[in-house]
């Protein structure tokens, strides 16, 4: 596709999705309120990838699990 | 999005509680709108659009800790605003086609050109919607809305260079798509 084409392209999209533009039809904080208060408390990505190092750690190494309740 | 004291920003990300969370409600309506015409720039859906506001604010919540104040809160309420809208884009959420009744629905060219049909808009238009999320959000937001590239690549988290091969590369695809309908641009 060379440089006429793209522009062609281009203007046929502008045409095809003019710009929009717009403003919220309401104040959305009492929206965001609700969303905060409804989040469950979810658990950072780190520590589900620990879980499952010290899960696949258990699996192969089963003499680990004395030494892991050991530590906790 | 305006501009606001750095006192607020500094608040906002290691206040303590009560202070964090006068900041962030103050800082949520200086940029509320900003944040929403961004958004339904992108996903050009008013209702989906305030869904997606209060996701991007709840994000921004969740993830204070992280804000760098020097960086200003704009761009990174835009950052992570355009990866909401990007994850809806990719959901089950926007699988059903434009149909010719939403398309009429949406506003008309400023400057129509009459020699390109209402047909060829909505198959366009079609066509467009079937281009990969991450190539889509980079043309609206560059070609359609006519961002700043440099902007754009903040938005997105990528470089300019980057932002103008995926405008090349869903300009190309969409081509591609229209060929294959026996449209030629």
């Amino acid at each position: 596709m060379n440089a006429h084409d793209e522009e062609r392209m281009k203007k046929l999209l502008r045409q095809a999705l003019p710009p929009v533009k717009g403003e919220p039809e309401r104040d959305l904080w009492p929206a965001v309120l609700n969303r905060l208060d409804a989040a469950p408390a979810a658990l950072p990505w780190f520590d589900w990838a620990l879980l499952a190092g010290l899960v696949a750690l258990v699996a192969c190494f089963p003499a680990s699990i004395p030494m892991l309740l050991y530590y906790l | 999005m305006g501009n606001e004291s750095s006192e607020v920003l500094n608040q906002f990300r290691q206040g303590p509680p009560e202070s964090f969370e006068a900041a962030f409600e103050t800082l949520f309506h200086m940029h509320q709108r900003a944040v929403y015409g961004w958004i339904l720039r992108i996903v050009r859906d008013p209702a989906a659009a305030e869904e997606l506001t209060v996701e991007t604010f709840w994000r921004i919540h969740r993830a204070h800790a992280r804000f760098q104040p020097a960086m200003g809160f704009e761009g990174w309420a835009r950052r992570i605003a355009t990866h909401a809208a990007l994850d809806w884009l990719r959901s089950a959420r926007r699988k059903n086609e434009l149909t010719l009744e939403a398309f009429e629905e949406l506003a008309a060219p400023a400057e129509a050109d009459p020699a390109v049909s209402a047909e060829i808009r909505l198959k366009t238009a079609q066509a467009f919607e079937r281009l990969p999320a991450k190539l889509r959000v980079a043309a609206i937001l560059a070609v359609v809305e006519e961002q700043p590239q440099k902007d754009v690549a903040a938005a997105l988290g990528i470089s300019v260079a980057a932002v103008k091969l995926r405008v090349f590369r869903a300009l190309r695809l969409l081509r591609k798509d229209l060929r294959e309908q026996g449209i030629t641009p």
